[in-house]
C-alpha cells in the first residue's frame, strides 16, 4: 500500500514536469512549480522524511513561488514562441538527461537491503540507540543535524547568508552615480520618502 | 470618500490579518519545538517569514518596509550567522572542541540542550532576515 501510495505521487511529479515543459503560460508553469514541490513533499512524508517534506512544503511550495512570481513581474506572461530549435541544445539536453539516469542506476533501490545504510548499520544504529544518552532530543534529526553534524549545518548557515548578501549586492545596494543620490532602501521608492510618510498617505497603485 | 486601489482587496486584507499571528506563532513553534517534532530553524526561519512576505504582497512593500526596515534584516542576517559562530568559538574558549556543546554546561545534556538551542536560533534568525530580504529586493523592482 505505501508503494503504491509512492509511485502514484511520483506519477503525479512526472506528469507535473512535463506539463511544465508544454505549457507556455509562464504564471501557470510557476503555480505547476509549487504543485510539483507539495506533492514532492507528500512524497516525502510516505517515504517518513518528514523534516525534509517541511522544507520542501516551506521552501518549494512557499518562498520560491513567490520569488518566480516577483520575477515574472519584470517580464511577460507568455513565452516567447521558440524558432528552430538548435541541434546542439537538444543533444546537450539529450545526452545530460541519460547521464542523470544512468547515475541513478548505481542507486539502491527504495528499502533495499543491500542499500549502504542497512549494509553498513553502525552509524545508524549508533545514532538511533546513543543519541537519546548523548545528546538529548527526541527528535534523531535535530540531534544529528545541529550537534553531530552542528559543522555542516554551519556551512549550510554560510551558503544561505551568502546567498543573501550576493542578492543585495546585485540588486539591493545603493547606487553610486555621481550627482545622483538614489534613495537608500530601493529602486521602487521615490526619493526622499521614507516608510513613515508612506503610511499618511494611501499608496498609490500602479496598476492603475 | 476616495477609494483607493489597495482597498479593493478588503477581504483579503482582513483576513491576512487574521492569519499572520498564527503564522508567526507556528513559525516560533517550529523553531522552538523542533527538538522534539519535526522541524529546527531552517524551517521555522522560512516560515516566519512568510508571515512578513504576505503582509507584503497585501497591504503593499512600503507599509511592510515601515514594519521590519531592509536595516534590520541586514543586522539580522549577520547576527544569527554570529550567534552560530560565536557559539562554536564560545565551546573553543571552554575547552571543548569546535561546536562540542558538552562543555557549555556542567551537565553534558544540558549544555547540548543550550548549543543546540542557540544554533537552531542563529540559523532561524539568519534564514528569516535573508528570505524576507530576497522578496524586498525582487519586489521593488517592479517599477524599473
Amino acid at each position: 500500500m505505501e508503494t503504491l501510495v509512492a509511485d502514484v505521487l511520483l506519477t503525479f511529479l512526472v506528469v507535473i514536469a512535463v506539463g511544465i515543459i508544454v505549457l507556455r503560460d509562464l504564471l501557470a508553469a510557476v503555480i505547476l512549480l509549487g504543485a510539483y514541490s507539495l506533492t514532492a513533499a507528500g512524497a516525502f512524508v510516505v517515504m517518513d522524511a518528514v523534516d525534509v517534506a517541511f522544507t520542501e512544503a516551506a521552501v518549494g511550495s512557499g518562498i520560491s513561488t513567490i520569488l518566480f512570481l516577483g520575477a515574472l513581474s519584470f517580464t511577460k506572461h507568455e513565452q516567447k514562441p521558440r524558432g528552430n530549435d538548435s541541434w546542439v541544445a537538444v543533444l546537450f539536453v539529450v545526452v545530460t538527461g541519460a547521464l542523470l539516469i544512468y547515475g541513478t542506476l548505481d542507486m539502491p533501490y527504495y528499502g533495499s537491503a543491500t542499500s549502504a545504510a542497512q549494509t553498513n548499520p553502525d552509524l545508524a544504529v549508533r545514532f538511533l540507540q546513543q543519541s537519546g544518552s548523548e545528546v538529548g532530543p527526541p527528535n534523531i534529526v535535530t540531534s544529528v543535524l545541529a550537534s553531530y553534524r552542528g559543522y555542516d549545518t554551519l556551512g549550510e548557515t554560510m551558503v544561505v547568508f551568502a546567498a543573501g548578501m550576493a542578492v543585495l549586492s546585485l540588486l539591493g545596494l545603493k547606487r553610486r552615480r555621481p550627482g545622483l543620490e538614489a534613495p537608500e532602501d530601493a529602486p521602487g521608492d521615490t526619493p526622499g520618502e521614507t516608510p513613515a510618510d508612506a503610511l499618511d498617505e494611501p499608496p498609490t497603485s500602479r496598476h492603475t | 470618500m476616495k477609494l483607493y486601489p489597495r482597498q479593493r482587496h478588503r477581504v483579503l486584507q482582513v483576513v491576512t490579518k487574521l492569519i499572520i499571528p498564527f503564522v508567526m506563532m507556528f513559525g516560533l513553534y517550529v523553531q522552538f519545538h523542533g527538538d522534539y517534532g519535526p522541524g529546527g530553524g531552517f524551517q521555522a526561519g522560512v516560515i516566519f517569514s512568510t508571515a512578513f512576505i504576505l503582509h507584503g504582497l497585501i497591504f503593499g512593500l512600503q507599509r511592510t518596509r515601515a514594519v521590519l526596515s531592509p536595516a534590520i534584516l541586514r543586522i539580522m542576517m549577520c547576527a544569527g550567522l554570529l550567534l552560530y559562530c560565536g557559539t562554536g568559538i564560545v565551546t573553543i574558549l571552554l575547552g571543548g572542541n569546535l561546536l562540542d556543546y558538552n562543555v557549555l554546561a556542567h551537565d553534558p545534556l544540558h549544555g547540548q540542550h543550550w548549543g543546540i538551542f542557540t544554533v537552531e536560533l542563529g540559523v532561524g534568525i539568519t534564514v528569516t532576515g535573508v528570505m524576507i530580504s530576497l522578496f524586498y529586493n525582487f519586489a521593488s523592482r517592479r517599477s524599473d
